[in-house]
């Protein structure tokens, strides 16, 4: 299905054909870079990511907090302001470029085939607007629908989304839902109009751990009626390591190992990547097992560090990391790379025995 | 959210005080703050150029309305029938009115009554309320609770009735008018160094002082008292420009210093009666410009030292 | 719902009652009193005797308060001492003029403030943002007595498109009495149109800021849209409470313009009565003002209701 906006000539339509050929990769990010301007200098939050997600998959970007992951989703989206914001890079999304595109085409793009699902529900809804037209908006733009038809589905994906009696729930505003159910909401606008591609921004951070686990199932369950690419990010690797294809493992605005889940986690090559996993509860752990907190913080992204990023953090770190930036370099499997002078698997028997070696199949999400 | 909810209390909505039909000084300095926005780059913005042509043109009027007695500038009051409207020129700068007295002259020890009265009534209303505002937000209990109502109850009443009536019965000098608008800010005045004071009573460096023994006098003055200037000062301002308003309005009406002492507002009234705005207008243009320039004067100077000392929290 | 209006309306009476309380004792307590003002040249201590009795001021002031009350309950404010028109007539004629006025400024004042705020807003610290928040303060430094004049000045006096002064009541000519009415109106709506565009900007760049306007702007929606129909509305709140203080000190505070255009309504009416001493007219007009006052606010606290989901009515 296709945007179309009755608009100005310059407002050119843009065609999104259904692409058979799932080679085909929906979203190719190249060396994309994004900076801001501010008082104290410019802050790199994004600094030359490279990523593809394949059409239908789950790609999961995960790193601590001012690792630059919510800045690169918004910056995939262009949905930064455009003061004092550089950005540099492609980003190919469906054939298109969204990087050159103009505010109106990206306005086609935006809600009908890339949506994001924000952190916070609380702050992300309107609190003013009842729920029902803030689903209705998108519909009524993207999908041409009347107002009754708009309604009849926003009704339809609130019941679809797990919303008990969507009906009388379309009239309620935002504050008089619980945060669940607000994320529900929130799930239930990103994917209106049936987008291609949905990035979750820390979907389930702001909400119980008892609820964290029915969101994602049902982010999943959505995703694969629907044949969506879903782009999780989040700082909980425990919460994309069921859910994720594919991992990308963000550090001071870097991507610093991509890897296919399973990869990632048999054949953990980054430091910090391990230092993540370690730092997840675990069931297969007997219980007393001490979490591995990271000491220290991540590097101020004005003046980042010389050498690698992770090197005063890191406990293998030597004076060559110290001294020169590690490039991103492709593993034993091509799908496999990473940023590390002396990588993990270099230390440790090949066979996957040591101790530490994990398997995704041990990282359940915190509720289950 | 939180600071609208604030401002929508039932007692900042009757703040109808002295300030009958101009925005009071309350809401015009809660209306001037500049929204919290995330960038560094606005905090330590430079006073500007408009700052500093402000504070010239306040010191010069404050300046010519001191030493007005030892201008070279003809008696106010001198009516010169020979000079009846003149137009400005070599004689007469800024052209004289229709009783042919110098308007120059006339603005300048105009000038006196605008800025005493402004000036002066503020500093009654800072130091009485400013005072009581200090102890109440410091020391709470009782006492805040009763100040408190009754400012409540004061700034609920249409205090211009009273002002009115009190300056037709007790006499149309300076210092009464003065002392009688100082009373009436004194409440304002309460509310503003009150929510400060009572913002400062609980920072850690107050609780340090009083834990290492200080006594209550010494920490108003000396912990306190500094910290709440700032928001006071600027504050203060945006009232003296209110004041000035309200002295204008009153004299507008001639309720104010009696005639025929000049003052801005009677030469405004001046210049609108008696068919003067056709004939001659600069009588009404000379005070109108000269009183529109010290309001924005003082109101712009106010803003720039609230937006320097970072005044942002609730006024109300 | 009906809890939260009887609390309010309880909230009013007790309002209007100690405004009442106040205007009473302030006018009474005054030395002077209107004998000498009504006798003219034939004040003798007799004479102010009899008066006194016959307009019931030499009885205690309680007595009297309670007396003003009871007719005042009945609708009977009494008439004026010096021209014996009824105060409820005073009020009648005058009280439309000042409502008039008030409305004429406030509509213009949002008139031109809230698309100004709509249109600078988007583009913070900009030039054009720039020009507006000087012009603010230009508007905060024309009060009433200094823009009316001018505005007769040129309006009047140079161009001939208004009457300097004059009012025909509205129903007699409607026509006539809005083209009476624009000028007066214009002169009371300066500050107000600073004051509600700076805090209208202000919350509109606070809520620009929020999450959910990039989530609207994440579903597609122009920028447009965005400001009229997500972030208009959140940001309406603390201009609304403030239009509530605004309107409330135009109330009987009109009286400059009243005087200057030559129009009957309450506000100059209780200044001439306070110089004169003329109490009932005092009293009903403060009392008016003070109902009209709650009243006002009543209305502001129904519309944040409405304006702010939020808000209950418990």
């Amino acid at each position: 299905m296709s945007a179309r906006r009755a608009g100005r000539p310059a407002d050119r339509t843009l065609e999104f054909p259904d692409v058979t050929d799932l080679a085909d990769p929906l979203l190719v990010v190249n060396d994309l870079h994004t900076s801001f301007r501010t008082g104290r200098g410019t802050v790199h939050a994004v600094d030359g990511v490279s990523l593809t997600v394949g059409r239908g998959k789950t790609l999961g970007i995960v790193g601590e907090s001012g690792s630059g992951k919510t800045v690169l989703a918004r910056s995939i989206m262009g949905l930064l302001p455009t003061r004092d914001v550089i950005r540099s890079g492609t980003v190919l999304f469906a054939g298109h470029e969204m990087t050159t595109m103009a505010p109106a085409q990206l306005r086609q793009v935006w809600g009908a085939q890339m949506s994001m699902i924000f952190q916070d529900p609380m702050t992300a809804l309107n609190p003013v607007v009842r729920i029902g037209r803030q689903i209705t908006d998108s519909l009524r733009l993207h999908l041409r629908l009347d107002r009754r038809e708009a309604h009849t589905t926003a009704v339809e994906l609130l019941r679809s989304v797990g919303i008990p009696s969507p009906e009388e729930r379309a009239r309620w505003y935002p504050f008089q839902l619980s945060g669940g159910m607000r994320q529900r909401v929130m799930i239930a606008i990103a994917l209106a109009c049936a987008p291609r591609l949905v990035l979750a921004d820390e979907p389930t951070t702001g909400l119980d751990v008892s609820v964290q686990a029915q969101i994602l199932d049902l982010l999943e369950a959505m995703q694969s009626e629907r044949h969506m690419a879903v782009v999780l990010v989040t700082h909980d690797l425990g919460v994309v390591a069921k859910r994720a294809d594919e991992i990308a493992v963000m550090y001071a605005g870097r991507i610093v190992e991509r890897a296919p889940t399973r990869t990632l986690f048999a054949h953990t090559h980054m430091p910090y990547t391990r230092a993540l996993m370690d730092s997840i509860p675990r069931l297969a752990n007997p219980s007393g097992t001490r979490l591995q907190a990271i000491a220290g913080r991540p590097p101020d992204l004005i003046h980042p560090p010389k050498g690698c990023r992770f090197a005063p953090r890191c406990p293998y770190a030597q004076d060559k990391c110290r001294e020169s930036d590690p490039p991103l370099r492709t593993a034993a499997s091509s799908d496999h790379v990473f940023a590390c002078w002396f990588p993990l698997v270099d230390r440790m028997p090949a066979d996957g025995s040591a101790k530490s070696s994990a398997s995704a199949v041990d990282y359940e999400a915190p509720s289950s | 959210m939180a600071d609208e909810r604030k401002l929508h209390s039932p007692g900042v909505s009757s703040s109808l005080g002295i300030f009958p039909g101009q925005t009071p000084p309350l809401v015009v300095a809660t209306a001037l703050a500049d929204p919290p926005v995330d960038d560094d780059i606005l905090a330590k913005r430079p006073l500007g150029a408009l700052f500093w042509f402000a504070l010239v043109w306040v010191a010069v009027v404050a300046s010519m309305a001191i030493i007005a007695n030892w201008l070279p500038l003809p008696n106010p009051n001198h009516q010169n029938y020979t000079a009846i409207n003149a137009s400005p020129g070599i004689h007469h700068i800024l052209g004289t009115d229709d009783l042919g007295r110098d308007l120059l002259s006339r603005i300048i020890f105009g000038a006196r009554v605008s800025l005493v009265v402004g000036f002066a009534s503020v500093a009654i209303g800072m130091l009485i309320g400013g005072t009581l505002g200090l102890i109440s937000g410091f020391k709470g209990g009782r006492l805040d609770v009763a100040l408190n109502a009754g400012s409540f109850v004061i700034l609920a009443f249409p205090a211009i009735v009273a002002v009115i009536a009190i300056v037709a019965f007790w006499g149309q000098t300076l210092a009464k008018i003065t002392i009688i608008i100082g009373v009436g800010t004194v409440p304002i005045m309460f509310r503003v160094v009150r929510a400060s004071s009572l913002a400062f009573a609980n920072r850690d460096f107050v609780i340090a002082a009083r834990t290492l023994g200080a006594t209550g006098t010494r920490i108003v003055f000396r912990e306190i008292l500094p910290n709440v200037m700032p928001a006071a000062v600027s504050f203060g301002l945006i009232t003296v420009a209110g004041v000035i308003v309200l002295e204008g309005s009153l004299a507008f009406l001639g309720l104010s210093v009696a005639l025929p002492t000049p003052s801005w507002g009677n030469l405004i009234a001046e210049g609108t009666a008696n068919g003067n705005l056709s004939i001659n207008p600069y009588i009404l243009m000379w005070p109108a410009l000269a009183m529109f320039l010290l309001l924005l004067s003082i109101n712009l100077i106010g803003d720039r030292l609230r937006q320097r000392f970072d005044v942002r929290e609730g006024l109300l | 719902m009906l809890s939260y209006v009887l609390k309010r309306l309880a909230q009013l009476v007790v309002v209007a009652f100690i405004i009442s309380v106040l205007v009473f004792l302030l006018v009474h307590l005054l030395p002077g009193d209107p004998t000498s003002i009504i006798l003219g040249g034939n004040d003798t201590a007799a004479n102010r005797q009899i008066l006194l009795h016959q307009l019931g001021l030499n009885t205690p002031i309680y007595h009297q308060y309670w007396i003003w009350l009871i007719h005042a309950l009945h609708g009977n404010l009494g008439q004026s001492y010096l021209t014996r028109e009824t105060v409820g007539h005073v009020i009648a004629s005058g009280f439309p003029i000042d409502v008039e006025l008030i409305i004429i400024s406030q509509v213009v004042a949002f008139a031109v403030a809230i698309p100004v705020a709509l249109i600078t807003a988007r583009r913070p610290n900009r030039p054009l943002d720039n020009i507006a928040t000087t012009g603010t303060f230009g508007l905060l430094a024309l009060p009433p007595f200094l823009i009316a004049p001018i505005l007769v000045a040129i309006f009047a006096v140079g161009l001939h498109w208004f009457p300097a002064t004059g009012y025909v009541p509205f129903s007699q000519n409607p026509a006539t009495n809005l083209h009476d009415m624009i000028l007066p109106g214009l002169a009371l709506t300066a500050g107000s149109i600073a004051v509600y565009y700076r805090l209208l900007r202000s919350d509109l760049i606070m809520t620009l800021q929020e999450d959910f306007i990039t989530m609207a702007r994440s579903k597609g929606l122009s920028d447009r849209r965005i400001m009229m129909r997500q972030a208009f509305r959140p940001s309406t709140f603390s201009l609304l409470a403030v239009a509530g203080v605004n309107i409330g000190a135009l109330l009987a505070g009109t009286f400059i313009v009243e005087y200057l255009f030559a129009m009957p309504g309450l506000g100059y009416s209780i200044v001439q009565a306070v110089q004169q001493r003329d109490y009932l007219i005092v009293q009903g007009i403060a009392l008016v003002v003070a109902i009209a006052y709650v009243v006002l606010q009543f209305i502001i606290d129904f519309l944040f209701t409405v304006v702010d989901p939020r808000v209950t009515r418990e």
